[in-house]
C-alpha cells in the first residue's frame, strides 16, 4: 500500500512537472486529488485495514496529499506569472502618446493675487469689505483731505460720470482708488476696525504696457485704541514676508499721502537684481509696493471717530504689479485683453 | 525738481558721497529719481585759451588755432566760425572720450590729418561734451576758467533728479534742500547774504499797489529798478538754469528763476515803463476778459482767474503767466519785481482750465508761506542790480491782508510714542525739530515743548505733522515692527463677497476660463446685442469725458464684451472655449450712485473635449450650458427651475429663463444668430448668465444630510409615447410624484418612423426605493401601473409597444 502510495506520488509530481499552462492544469487535480482518484480511494479505504497498517498509511496517505496540494498551489502561481508576463508583452502601450486631456478652468491671475492677498490679512484678523466703484467725490477725495484743487488730484486724472448737480458740478466719478472704501468704513462701523478693501479703479488715462484705464487695488484699514506707526510696520512686513518670500528685504520710507500722517512707503529689494540696480528698478534697487501712514486725524474726525480715543492706519497698493513682478509679465494690459493663451498659464 | 549738487554745496557743505546723499533724502521723503553725473567721461579735457588763429593753407573754411593749456600749447585744425583769440575752451587731448557730432556715439579722440595738417587734439564743441545739442561752434568758457584745471573739475556735477511731494513746496528750491540735508547731515547753511544800495526816491512815490481780492491774493510785494540794461545773463548762471531744465532769457528773467529755483517763490518782472498807470491793481478778471500771455497766445479768462493789472487792462494772469504787453524786451529801463503770494486753488484752477502749468503755477498750487515773498524779492533784486545795474527804488511795496498769527503748536513726548510706537526724549524731539529750523520752546514740564514753524514751511498745522518730522528725519528703522496686539474685532463677512468666490471657484472646476474685461464699452458694442435696432433702455451711464469712443458708457451687462472676446480667441484657437466673467455692472439711479450688481456671465462654444488622437468631434450645445448652471446652483443649495425665455439676444426657442422662488434671475440659451454675426462670431455660442446679487438671498450655506439607503433599489424601464407639445418636465414631475420613486431619468428621446406623427417617445429609468424595507415586486408593479394611469389620464401617454 504504501509502494502505491509513492508510485501515485511520484507520477503525479511527474505529470505536474509537464503542465505549461493554467488550461491543462485544470484536470491534474482532479485526476490525482478528486474523488475518483486513487489517493481518496486510498484514504476512503483506510477503515478497512487493520488498525496498525491503518495508522501507517493513514499517516503517509495524508502527506502525500499535502505535498501534491502544495506542488499544485506553487506550480499555479508558476503558471500565472508567466502567463501574466507574456500577456504583458503583448499588450504593451505607447507611454509617450498624449494624454486624453481633461478640460481645465483657471482663476485670473488678478483673482489669484487678490485671493491670496486677502487670505494674508484674513489671517491677522482683517476682514474683507467692498464698496461702490462709482463713487462720489466726497469719499473718494473731499473725505480724505483732498479738497477741489488739490494738488494730489492731478496725480489720480479722474473719469467723471456725466451728470450735475444743481452747482454745476460734476459729484459722482468713477473711483480713482480704493480708499474711498476706507472714507466709507471709518463714517459706518465703529472700532476696533481691520478692513481690506479690494476692487477695481479707474484712470482717465490712455493704456500703454504700465497703465490701464481700469486696475485693481487693495487698501487697508485699522482703527482701535493704541494703534501706532510700529504696527504698520509690523503688519505690513508680515504681509510681505509672506507674499514676497522670508529673504526679500523690505524698506520703508517717509512719502506723503493726504489722508495719512506721518505717511510711509513700502519698498522691496528688487526681484531681478537683488538690489544691485536695474532697468526694472529704475536703478534704485528697490520696488516700491505700497503706500502707509497712521491715518490723519481729520479723516477720522470727518467719519465721526474721535481721534484723541483712537489711533489708526491705512495702507494701500496696486495689485497688477504684484502678478506682474513675479511672473516676470512685462504689459499690463495682458491682463484684460483676455487673450486665451495667456490666462490659461495661470 | 533738479539740484545740482554744486549749487546745493554754496548752502550746505556735504560730507557724504553723492549715493549716500541720495539714500539720505529717499529715506526722509525726498525722493532721488535719478543721479546724473555731467562730465563723468571728462578725462583728458581741460580748459585753454586761443592764443593765436592762423589760417590753413589748404583749406578755407578751415583755421589752425593754438591753444595755450599754461604748460603747454597745441594747435589744431578746426571750421568753427566762433573762435577769436583770447576765447576760453575746453581742449581733448588725443584719447579723450567725446560724443560724435553725426552719429551721437561716444568714441575716443585720435589724433588726424586734416586737408594735410596734423590736429593733435581739439577744441569741443557743447555737443561733444553732452552738454547740449548745439554742435554749430565751439563751446566757449567764462573768462575766470582757470587755465590748464580739468574741465570735469570745473564745469562737472551731480545733479540729483528729485520727486517732491506736494506737501512741501518749500523742498522745490536748492535752499530748502539744502534745509533738509543740513538737518540730515548736521552740517550747518551757508545763506546768500542779501544787500543792495538803493536810491532817495520811493518807490511809494512810483508805484501803487492796490489788492480787489485778497481772498485770493494774501500778499503782494515789489521792487522797482530803474536804469538797467538788458543782456544776456552772465554763463555761470544761464549753466545752472539749463541744469535745472529753463531755457535763459535775459540777464532779468533769468534771475526771477534762478531765485525761484534757489527760494522757491516765484517771481514776475515787469518792464515798468508799460505799466500804464503806474498802479498795480490785483483783481479777478471779468467773464471773457482776454490777455496776450509772454507765449504770444490769447487767452480768454472767467471771473474765477485773478489778474493782475494797471487801470486800463490786465498785464498778467496772476501766477500763471504774464502779459505780453508789459514784457521785458530789449528796450525796458525799469523793471517792477512782483514777489506775491496767491490762493493755491485759484492758480491750480487757472492753470488747469487754461492748459498752462508752469514752475510758478507748480510752487504757488502747492501752498507756499507770504513769508517767502521778502527773502526772494531782495535777493533777486540785489541779483539784477548785480547783473544788469541800475538802482533799486527806496524801499519796497507790501501789501499784506492775509497775514495770519500761526499759534504755536504743543507737542508731548507722550504723543510720539501714540503715534510712533517707540520713546523719543523731549531733547531728541527738540534737536530734530531745531536742526530743522522749527522754533522750540520747552517749559518747567519736561515732558512737552511749543513748537513754531519756520517761515517756509506750510505743512506743520498739527502735532502729528511735527512727529513725521521726528520719525522721517530720525529714520523709519528706527522704528521697531510690531505685530497689534489688540483683541481681534468681531468679523461679519459680506455674504457676497463669500458667494463670489464660491461661483468662480465653482466655474473654473467645470472647466471655465475666467477672464476680467473693462467696465466702460460703447454703444455701438451695446447695440450689436439687439437682432433688431432699438433705443436701449434705460440708457446706460456715460463717462463725461471718455478717454476713447469704445470706453464712453457703464456697461449695463457683461455679454459684449464677452462675446468680442470670443471673437479675438477664435483666430487662433479652434477647441472649445468656456468662458465667464463674474462682475459688476452698472444700472443708473434718479439721483444718486448707480446700482452696482454682481453679475455672472459665461459662454461657450466649439468642441466639448479637448481635441486629441483620441476623440474629440463632438460640440458643445445648450445642455452643456444647462449642466453648468444646474451644477452651480444645486452647489449653492438653490431650488431653481427653467421655463420659457424671451430675451432678445437669445434664439427666440432654443432659450430658458432661471426661475427662483418665482423671480426670473437669469437666463440661458443659444445666442441669436444675428447677435454673434454682429460680434463676427459664425458658430453657435451658448450663454448663461444669473444675476448674483439677486440670487444671494435664495443661497443656503450648508446643506442637510441625506441617508445613503439602507435598503437595495428596484429599477424599472418605461418607454412612452405621447404628443411632441408634452415637456419632460410635465412627465417627470407626474412620476416624481409617486411614493417609493427615488429617482427619475431620461435616457431616450426618439421622433421618426417608429412613431406615429405628432408623436415622440420618451424613455425613463425609475428607481424605485423604501427607506423601511427592501421593495416587493408586487409593490413596484402597484406603484408603476398608478404612474402609466396617471399619465394615460392627464397627458395621453401610451406604453411603446
Ligand atoms: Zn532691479
Amino acid at each position: 500500500m504504501l509502494k502505491q502510495l509513492e508510485e501515485i506520488k511520484s507520477t503525479a509530481l511527474q505529470e505536474l512537472e509537464d503542465i505549461s499552462s493554467i488550461k491543462e492544469l485544470k484536470s491534474w487535480p482532479v485526476r490525482y486529488l478528486g474523488k475518483k482518484s486513487e489517493l481518496t480511494k486510498i484514504l476512503r479505504s483506510l477503515s478497512t485495514l487493520p488498525l496498525n497498517e491503518r495508522k501507517n498509511v493513514g499517516a503517509y496517505a495524508n502527506k502525500v496529499k499535502v505535498n501534491l496540494e502544495n506542488s499544485l498551489d506553487q506550480k499555479e502561481q508558476v503558471l500565472r506569472e508567466a502567463e501574466l508576463a507574456a500577456s504583458a508583452k503583448r499588450k504593451v502601450i505607447d507611454i509617450t502618446l498624449p494624454s486624453r486631456p481633461f478640460p481645465t478652468g483657471h482663476l485670473h491671475p488678478i483673482t489669484q493675487t487678490l485671493y491670496e492677498i486677502c487670505d494674508i490679512f484674513v489671517s491677522m484678523g482683517f476682514q474683507v469689505v467692498e464698496g461702490p466703484e462709482v463713487e462720489w467725490d466726497y469719499y473718494n477725495f473731499e473725505a480724505l483731505n483732498i479738497p477741489k484743487e488739490h494738488p494730489a488730484r492731478d496725480t489720480m486724472s479722474t473719469s467723471w460720470i456725466d451728470c450735475e448737480n444743481e452747482s454745476g458740478e460734476r459729484p459722482m466719478l468713477l473711483r480713482t482708488h480704493t480708499t474711498s472704501v476706507t472714507a466709507r468704513i471709518i463714517e459706518t462701523m465703529q472700532p476696533p476696525i481691520r478692513v481690506v478693501e479690494p476692487g477695481k479703479v479707474y484712470r482717465y488715462e490712455a493704456s500703454d504696457a504700465t497703465h490701464t484705464p481700469m486696475f485693481y487695488q487693495i487698501d487697508g484699514l485699522a482703527v482701535d485704541k493704541g494703534i501706532t506707526m510700529a504696527d504698520v510696520k509690523g503688519t505690513l512686513y508680515e504681509f510681505a514676508r509672506r507674499f514676497f518670500g522670508e529673504d526679500r528685504k523690505v524698506r520703508f520710507r517717509c512719502d506723503y499721502f493726504p489722508f495719512v500722517e506721518p505717511g510711509i512707503e513700502m519698498a522691496i529689494e528688487c526681484l531681478v537684481c537683488r538690489g544691485a540696480g536695474c532697468r526694472l528698478c529704475g536703478n534704485s534697487g528697490w520696488i516700491e509696493i505700497l503706500g502707509a501712514g497712521m491715518t490723519h486725524p481729520q479723516v477720522l474726525e470727518r467719519g465721526g471717530l474721535d481721534p484723541e480715543i483712537y489711533t489708526s492706519f491705512a495702507f494701500g497698493m496696486g495689485i497688477d504689479r504684484l502678478p506682474m513682478l513675479r511672473y516676470g509679465i512685462d504689459d499690463i494690459r495682458l491682463f484684460y485683453s483676455s487673450d486665451i493663451r495667456f490666462l490659461r498659464q495661470f | 525738481m533738479k539740484v545740482p549738487l554744486k549749487w546745493l554745496q554754496e548752502y550746505i557743505d556735504i560730507t557724504l558721497p553723492a549715493t549716500d546723499l541720495a539714500n539720505r533724502l529717499t529715506m526722509a521723503g525726498i525722493e532721488v529719481g535719478g543721479i546724473q553725473v555731467v562730465g563723468g567721461n571728462w578725462q583728458n579735457i581741460v580748459v585753454g585759451q586761443i592764443v593765436a588763429i592762423n589760417p590753413h593753407p589748404n583749406a578755407d573754411r578751415l583755421t589752425l588755432p593754438t591753444i595755450d593749456l599754461g604748460t603747454e600749447r597745441h594747435t589744431v585744425v578746426t571750421g568753427a566760425p566762433n573762435i577769436k583769440v583770447g576765447d576760453k575752451v575746453a581742449f581733448a587731448y588725443v584719447g579723450a572720450q567725446l560724443i560724435d557730432g553725426h552719429t551721437g556715439q561716444l568714441s575716443r579722440l585720435k589724433s588726424a590729418k586734416i586737408r594735410g595738417v596734423v590736429s593733435n587734439g581739439m577744441a569741443c564743441s557743447e555737443k561733444e561734451l553732452g552738454i547740449s545739442d548745439s554742435h554749430e561752434g565751439i563751446m566757449l568758457l567764462p573768462s575766470e576758467a582757470p587755465l590748464g584745471a580739468p574741465l570735469a573739475d570745473y564745469l562737472g556735477d551731480v545733479i540729483f533728479d528729485l520727486e517732491i511731494t506736494p506737501n512741501r513746496p518749500d523742498c522745490l528750491s536748492i535752499i530748502g534742500i539744502a534745509r533738509d540735508v543740513a538737518a540730515l547731515t548736521g552740517q550747518g547753511l551757508h545763506l546768500p547774504e542779501i544787500s543792495y544800495e538803493e536810491s532817495a526816491s520811493h518807490i511809494g512815490q512810483q508805484i501803487s499797489i492796490e489788492i480787489v481780492a485778497p481772498d485770493l491774493c494774501s500778499r503782494y510785494c515789489a521792487s522797482l529798478i530803474t536804469g538797467v540794461k538788458i543782456a544776456e545773463s552772465p554763463k555761470w548762471m544761464q549753466q545752472r538754469l539749463l541744469a535745472c531744465g529753463m531755457r535763459p532769457i535775459n540777464n532779468i528773467v533769468d534771475v526771477t528763476n534762478y531765485v525761484m529755483l534757489e527760494h522757491g517763490q516765484p517771481l514776475h518782472a515787469f518792464d515798468y515803463n508799460r505799466i500804464g498807470s503806474k498802479e498795480i491793481i490785483v483783481r479777478r478778471a471779468a467773464d471773457n476778459e482776454t490777455i496776450v500771455t509772454l507765449d504770444g497766445i490769447e487767452r480768454i479768462l472767467s471771473g474765477d482767474m485773478l489778474v493782475i493789472a494797471d487801470k486800463e487792462r490786465a498785464v498778467a494772469i496772476a501766477g500763471v503767466m504774464g502779459g505780453a504787453n508789459s514784457e521785458v524786451s530789449e528796450e525796458t529801463t525799469s523793471i517792477l519785481l512782483e514777489s506775491a503770494n496767491f490762493n493755491p486753488a485759484s492758480i491750480h484752477y487757472t492753470g488747469r482750465t487754461l492748459r498752462l502749468p508752469s514752475e510758478a503755477c507748480m510752487r504757488f498750487e502747492r501752498g507756499i508761506r507770504p513769508e517767502l515773498t521778502l527773502p526772494a524779492l531782495k535777493r533777486a533784486t540785489q541779483l539784477i542790480i548785480r547783473l544788469a545795474g541800475g538802482e533799486a527804488a527806496n524801499g519796497l511795496v507790501d501789501e499784506y491782508p492775509g497775514k495770519l498769527d500761526r499759534a504755536p503748536i504743543l507737542l508731548s513726548t507722550s504723543q510720539v510714542t501714540r503715534v510712533l510706537g517707540v520713546e523719543f526724549s523731549l531733547d531728541q524731539i527738540v534737536g530734530v525739530l531745531t536742526s530743522l529750523g522749527f522754533a522750540c520752546k520747552t517749559s518747567d514740564s519736561k515732558s512737552e515743548v511749543s513748537v513754531t514753524s519756520p517761515y517756509w514751511r506750510s505743512d506743520i498745522h498739527q502735532a502729528v505733522d511735527l512727529i513725521e518730522e521726528v520719525a522721517r528725519i530720525t529714520g523709519y528703522d528706527k522704528i521697531p515692527d510690531t505685530m497689534l496686539s489688540q483683541p481681534l474685532p468681531k468679523q461679519n463677512p459680506e455674504p457676497i463677497i463669500n458667494l463670489k468666490k464660491k461661483v468662480r471657484r465653482s466655474l473654473t472646476s467645470y472647466a471655465f476660463q475666467e477672464v476680467i474685461t473693462y467696465s466702460l464699452t460703447s454703444l455701438e458694442m451695446l447695440n450689436r446685442l439687439l437682432p433688431e435696432p432699438h433705443p436701449l433702455e434705460p440708457m446706460p451711464i456715460r463717462v463725461a469725458n471718455p478717454m476713447t469712443a469704445d470706453q464712453e458708457y457703464l456697461r449695463p451687462n457683461l455679454r459684449a464684451n464677452l462675446l468680442t472676446i470670443l471673437c479675438a480667441n477664435r483666430r487662433y484657437e479652434d477647441g472649445g472655449i468656456r468662458l465667464f466673467e463674474l462682475g459688476r455692472v452698472y444700472l443708473p439711479r434718479q439721483q444718486d450712485l448707480p446700482e452696482e450688481t454682481e453679475v455672472l456671465c459665461g459662454i461657450l462654444s466649439g468642441p466639448r473635449l479637448v481635441k486629441s488622437w483620441h476623440s474629440g468631434g463632438d460640440l458643445l450645445d445648450f445642455f452643456d450650458a444647462k449642466g453648468v448652471m444646474e451644477g452651480l446652483l444645486s452647489q449653492l443649495g438653490v431650488e431653481a427651475s427653467f421655463e420659457e425665455g424671451s430675451d432678445e439676444s437669445l434664439h427666440p426657442s432654443k432659450q430658458a429663463a432661471l426661475v427662483i422662488a418665482g423671480n426670473r434671475l437669469g437666463v440661458i440659451g443659444e445666442l441669436h444668430h444675428k447677435v454673434r454675426q454682429a460680434f463676427e462670431v459664425y458658430e453657435p455660442v451658448y450663454l448663461f448668465e444669473i444675476d448674483l446679487t439677486a440670487l444671494l438671498p435664495f443661497t443656503t450655506s450648508y446643506k442637510m444630510f441625506q441617508p445613503i439607503p439602507r435598503f437595495p433599489a428596484t429599477v424599472r424601464d418605461l418607454a412612452l409615447v405621447i404628443n411632441t407639445g408634452i415637456t419632460h418636465k410635465r412627465v417627470q414631475d407626474i412620476i416624481k410624484g409617486f411614493p417609493l420613486v427615488n429617482q427619475v431619468a431620461i435616457f431616450d428621446v426618439y421622433a421618426g418612423e417608429q412613431v406615429p406623427p405628432d408623436k415622440k417617445s420618451l424613455a425613463y429609468r425609475i428607481t424605485f426605493q423604501s427607506t423601511t424595507h427592501t421593495l416587493t415586486d408586487e409593490e413596484v408593479n402597484r406603484v408603476q401601473r398608478q404612474i402609466l394611469d396617471k399619465l394615460s389620464s392627464e397627458l395621453g401617454a401610451t406604453l411603446r409597444g
